[in-house]
């Protein structure tokens, strides 16, 4: 037998999204920019391309990522990936192995038992049918544990699992049917021949004892195929379309594509490649600690898919960056949550499915606008001329303490230097490129950068992690961007900081924008071993937890950062420590209002370890008191 | 034999309790963890409305349980609570029992900690005090900075821990704005050359003689009032304070100079009074204050029948409503008393 | 009875009836603490750009309320967002995202030009 009609849905179903793949493809492709269109050609035929494979191999088959967070998980993922695939490559050899001839059309190889009834009944043909047993056990086993994910998420080790639209609920279900329907289909027909092996073989004549396994075998191959064909036609319109698109996806990284802070094809197929996995769900503070569930990268990466209006969830977020931390596909998420939130409200220009198929940018509302600049009111001043420029920043005012010992430790180390913003000064910008308002954000980083290239200083010092994160990525300055952590390390190395030790038990609270943000993890951990005992926590370093007073989240109420504050406050003080020590004035603030324990910044507890000599002292009262003249 | 009852805390609403309920016949403990009986009492030196001076009422609640039915227990502290049967079982921290027939709780209230507002700088600026520290400057007669020179311009502001979701407490002290304006005057009284001025969001003077005073603060004394909340304090360089504020009438910035900040630290449930009701099961409210069982007709009335209420451990009060409180909840503990054997 | 001499003049009141209110109702639907406001004034004394200008968080959020919607257009463009009055705000009034709201609900509404 060489055809049967019942193959028809799966030959429609697979060449459907052969094709419909290479077409998505070509359009992303013409998509990119020129730079990027060179980097794919030159990684095509270059080191990217090998490095791809593997990593395809390891992430998108064996779910290495996955597995390491989340061995349960990760054993769900790699049985239908790696099960499916080791399927098809073992199938199609056996096909063309055992099969009436070579280069079989792909229908053979996945219906191989139905066109060769007969096969398997000794020998190496027996072996190899014990292979294709075991592979498929191996799928269903995961399968099993996909079901109950469903229905009981708690399975996998999972806390939250992604809510489902119609097309990927029908999705699922025919792809939850491929396995079972195989399984059957195969036993029917083993059953009725007397072969198959330890699976289908046990299950077919155990079937075949009480049913009519000849008339039976017939609807699950038709049920098998039927499953296969809906799942390929769907996939392109449901979640599953990350099959395709990761492959894509981390080709286009491996040749140094970025996403940039623009929409485009890497971010459209950033938001492809989400398998809705949920790791993001369990890692967002939201979700844990302020039973925010609808605002996650799943659920931001869906809505963008579906073309909704996602300036709500977008601008929802903490932007602490553990998801993307935590992200097993690598997808920049944050960075596509902060393109969205620059392109604040669109209209939804797709009403029904299959205009999915065919993906259109969306119609952005037009700004209005008299072209006139936002702060054109600020004035133009004459800083003098200085070595080191201390940039308090607009929080540090709200923390007096933070800021006096800063004067403090400045004095003592001797650097000539100005306190810049001592009579409060103007905003770094970030806040607003949070907002998503970067032509604003541009108007302050200008004014800004005039005001310290003036002053020809050639460091930077700023106690707020929000302002150094702004200063390193988008202000252009040429000069060296330190948080106060860094210049208080590298006063320490030079010895011209000299301090007691204070004993303390200690322990650090990572903030986002300083750590996950802008990679400072060591500095402030060096500072404070060196003057108190610092100790461990759960949540250090790239697992640190957010204080909740996030000036990225635009819409999260007052009540809901202050159950994050207690959380995070509550984790981090487990362990009884003296002192919890940060290096944000905004986490100092948000953290205080939530424990009992004393919150203090790195620079408060330099400031009480710093030995200043008598002389010294009066050396830089004058100093600071010259510092005062030159100012009037 | 005469019924037991203990009464924890020797505050105004302690005293006061101890002292009736021992007129009644009973034998009164009163716990007290402090040396000296009199609560916050002994931090202030003038009362408001009237300005008596505070020991005149000290000295009235230590006439009035000065006798042989009421044992003080100062310096004690309770480490296990419970009830059996009808009978309760305190054990102090010294290792003693104590069997009582009732309760009366009188653990009063906290001042706010001032530090906790960071941004006003108490703790940081050396001539940022609280209203307590104020009392004890009164007390001795000298109102001075820290270089022992006299403050020519004195800010007080109001609010500080009450009123104020950041620190947690969303309710209103009720005495502050009064205390605010009694100290505004009393400065002007010890230094006439000094300038006073009040920053508040709401002036709440509810109380019998309140405005009368606040009018007597406008009218004698010159007091000036300033509607805004104080966003924050800095420090000159000459060691003068610098304070934000909005004048929202004006609906203008203003930004002052001053060489003294006072802060009306607002009332909150003292760490004495969350610890009993962590070991008692006592109910506590949002606010953090024993919750009565009903705030109309049963202020005095816990959860755990036999004890009971007194004074600011459920909510801000006054002198007069403290020991009106207190009677109260010694008329409870009567009336509770006769059906217990 | 229109003569009579105790009417308001025009130009001062505020005609709360026919003022459009359109713009508050479209920040109360979205951000309902801006209903906690108690005109403290914490925000406007704390504003970086309250530091350069006339720009003042609670006026703006009084004259949205009562509609006197013209002199907030103006001024709204000049906050930096850069949150120092959430930090202060005694009533925790999440005051950036108003700011943004009403930057929105002009920006949609036909009745005003930016």
């Amino acid at each position: 037998m060489q055809f049967d009609p019942f193959v028809i849905p799966f030959n429609i179903g697979l060449y459907f999204i052969l094709f419909y793949v290479v077409f998505r493809c070509v359009i992303w492709f013409r998509g990119l920019s020129r730079p990027d269109k060179l980097r794919l050609q030159r990684g095509f035929f270059g080191n990217a391309f090998v490095l791809s494979l593997k990593e395809i191999f390891l992430e998108s088959l064996l779910h290495k990522k996955i597995l390491k967070t989340n061995i349960r998980l990760g054993y769900m993922h790699m049985s239908l990936a790696f099960g499916w695939f080791l399927l098809i490559f073992f199938g199609t050899i056996e096909a063309d192995i055992f099969g009436t001839k070579h280069l079989n059309a792909p229908y053979k190889a996945i219906f191989f038992r139905y066109f060769n009834p007969e096969h398997g009944r000794m020998g190496f043909e027996a072996a190899y049918g014990f292979l294709m047993d075991l592979i498929l056990a191996f799928i269903l086993s995961g399968l099993i544990l996909a079901i109950s994910k469903r229905f009981y998420s708690r399975v996998v080790g999972m806390k939250k699992t992604t809510k489902l639209k119609l097309s990927d609920k029908i999705a699922l279900t025919s792809l939850w049917l491929i396995f079972p329907s195989r399984l059957l289909a195969e036993s029917f027909t083993s059953g009725t021949y007397g072969n198959g092996s330890f699976l289908t073989g046990t299950l077919g004549s155990w079937l075949a004892s009480f049913l009519p396994a000849q008339q039976m075998a017939y609807p699950f191959w038709l049920l098998y195929s039927l499953s296969l064909g809906t799942f390929f036609v769907l996939l392109p319109v449901t979640r599953y379309m990350h099959i395709p698109a990761e492959l894509f996806l981390i080709f286009m990284r491996n040749c140094g594509i970025k996403t940039g802070d623009k929409s485009g094809t890497y971010t459209e197929v950033q938001t492809y490649s989400c398998s809705s996995c949920g790791i993001c769900i369990d890692a967002c503070q939201l979700n844990f600690s302020a039973g925010i569930t609808n605002i996650q990268p799943a659920y931001l990466m869906k809505a963008i898919r579906n073309n909704d209006d996602v300036s709500e969830i977008a601008n929802n977020c903490l932007l602490c960056g553990r998801c993307d931390q935590k992200c097993p596909v690598g997808i920049e998420l944050s960075p596509i949550r902060m393109i969205q939130r620059r392109v604040g409200d669109n209209e939804n220009v797709f009403t029904n499915i299959y205009k999915g198929y065919f993906r259109k940018r969306l119609h952005n509302i037009p700004e209005k606008s008299n072209g006139q600049l936002s702060y054109n009111f600020l004035p133009v001043t004459d800083p003098e001329k200085v070595d080191v420029l201390y940039f308090a920043g607009c929080m540090t005012h709200l923390t007096p303490s933070i800021k006096n010992s800063m004067v403090k430790i400045l004095d003592a180390s001797g650097v000539k230097y100005k306190f810049i913003d001592e009579q409060g000064g103007v905003c770094c910008g970030r806040p607003l490129m949070l907002a998503g308002m970067d032509k604003e954000a541009r108007e302050l980083i200008n004014y800004n950068s005039q005001l310290f290239w003036k002053s020809g200083a050639h460091t930077l010092v700023t106690s707020c992690p929000i302002c150094y994160k702004v200063f390193k990525e988008s202000y252009y300055l040429g000069v060296e961007v330190l948080h106060h952590s860094q210049f208080i390390k590298s006063q320490i190395e030079e010895g011209s900081l000299k301090m007691n030790f204070l004993r303390k038990k200690v322990v650090y609270h990572t903030p986002c924008d300083l750590g996950r943000g802008s990679g400072v993890y060591d500095e402030p951990r060096f500072v404070l071993k060196h003057v108190s005992r610092l100790e461990k926590s759960k949540f250090d370093d790239e697992n640190s937890l957010c204080c909740g007073g996030s000036l990225a989240n635009l819409k999260l109420s007052s009540g809901k950062k202050y159950k994050i504050a207690q959380d995070t406050a509550a984790e981090l003080t487990k362990g009884n420590p003296e002192i919890l020590a940060t290096a944000c004035p905004l986490c100092k603030k948000t953290l205080s209002s939530a424990t009992e324990t004393r919150v203090a910044d790195i620079s408060e507890i330099v400031a009480e370890a710093l030995i200043v000599t008598s002389v010294k002292r009066n050396i830089n009262k004058q100093v600071s008191s010259i510092r005062e003249l030159a100012n009037i | 034999m005469s019924k037991h009852v203990v009464v924890i805390g020797a505050g105004v609403a302690g005293l006061e309790a101890a002292g009736r309920l021992s007129k009644a016949g009973f034998y009164v403990s009163l716990l007290e963890k402090e040396v000296k009986t009199g609560g916050h009492l002994n931090d202030w030196y003038k009362l408001f409305p009237d300005r008596r001076n505070s020991s005149e009422v000290k000295h009235y609640l230590d006439k009035l349980t000065l006798n042989d039915g009421i044992k003080i227990l100062s310096g004690t502290t309770i480490e296990k609570f419970s009830k059996r049967k009808s009978h309760f079982s305190i054990i102090t921290d010294k290792g003693n029992e104590i069997i009582a027939d009732a309760v009366v709780v009188a653990t009063g209230f906290d001042l706010f900690k001032s530090a906790r507002k960071e941004e006003y700088g108490y703790g940081i600026y050396d001539n940022v005090i609280t209203s307590a520290e104020l009392e004890g400057m009164f007390r001795n007669d000298k109102i001075a900075l820290c270089n022992g020179k006299i403050p020519g311009a004195i800010g007080i502001v109001h609010c500080v821990g009450s009123r104020d979701e950041k620190v947690g407490n969303l309710y209103c002290s009720k005495l502050c704005c009064v205390t605010a304006v009694k100290q505004a005057i009393e400065i002007c009284e010890h230094l006439p050359e000094s300038k006073v001025f009040c920053f508040y969001m709401d002036m709440r003077m509810g109380g019998a003689h309140y405005e009368e005073l606040y009018r007597e603060a406008q009218e004698k004394w010159g007091v000036n009032f300033i509607r805004g909340k104080v966003s924050e304090a800095g420090e000159t360089i000459n060691n003068r304070l610098v304070i934000k504020v909005e004048d929202t009438l004006a609906g203008r910035p203003l930004k002052m100079e001053l060489d003294m900040l006072v802060l009306m630290a607002g009332m909150e449930m003292s760490d004495g009074g969350k610890k009993i009701a962590g070991i008692s099961g006592l109910n506590t409210g949002e606010n953090r204050f024993f919750s009565a069982a009903d705030p109309h007709y049963g202020s005095n009335i816990s959860n755990i029948k036999g004890v009971f209420y007194a004074g600011t451990c459920t909510a801000p009060m006054n002198i007069t409503e403290t020991i009106s409180h207190a009677r109260a909840a010694v008329s409870e503990v009567m009336d509770y008393l006769k059906d217990v054997n | 009875m229109e003569k009579f001499g105790f009417t308001i003049s025009k130009i001062r009141q505020i005609d709360y009836d026919s003022n459009d209110r359109s713009i508050a109702d479209y920040i109360y639907e979205r951000e309902p603490s801006f209903r906690l406001c108690i005109e403290c004034g914490g925000c406007s004394a704390t504003c970086t750009t309250g530091n350069y200008t006339n720009f003042s968080l609670r006026e703006l959020h009084i004259l949205i309320k009562r509609g006197e919607n013209s002199q907030v257009i103006e001024n709204l463009k000049k906050c930096m967002l850069c949150g120092k009055c959430i930090l202060v705000c005694p009533r925790g009034v999440n005051t950036r995202n108003i700011v943004i709201l009403a930057r929105q609900a002009f920006q949609k509404s036909d009745s005003y030009a930016i």
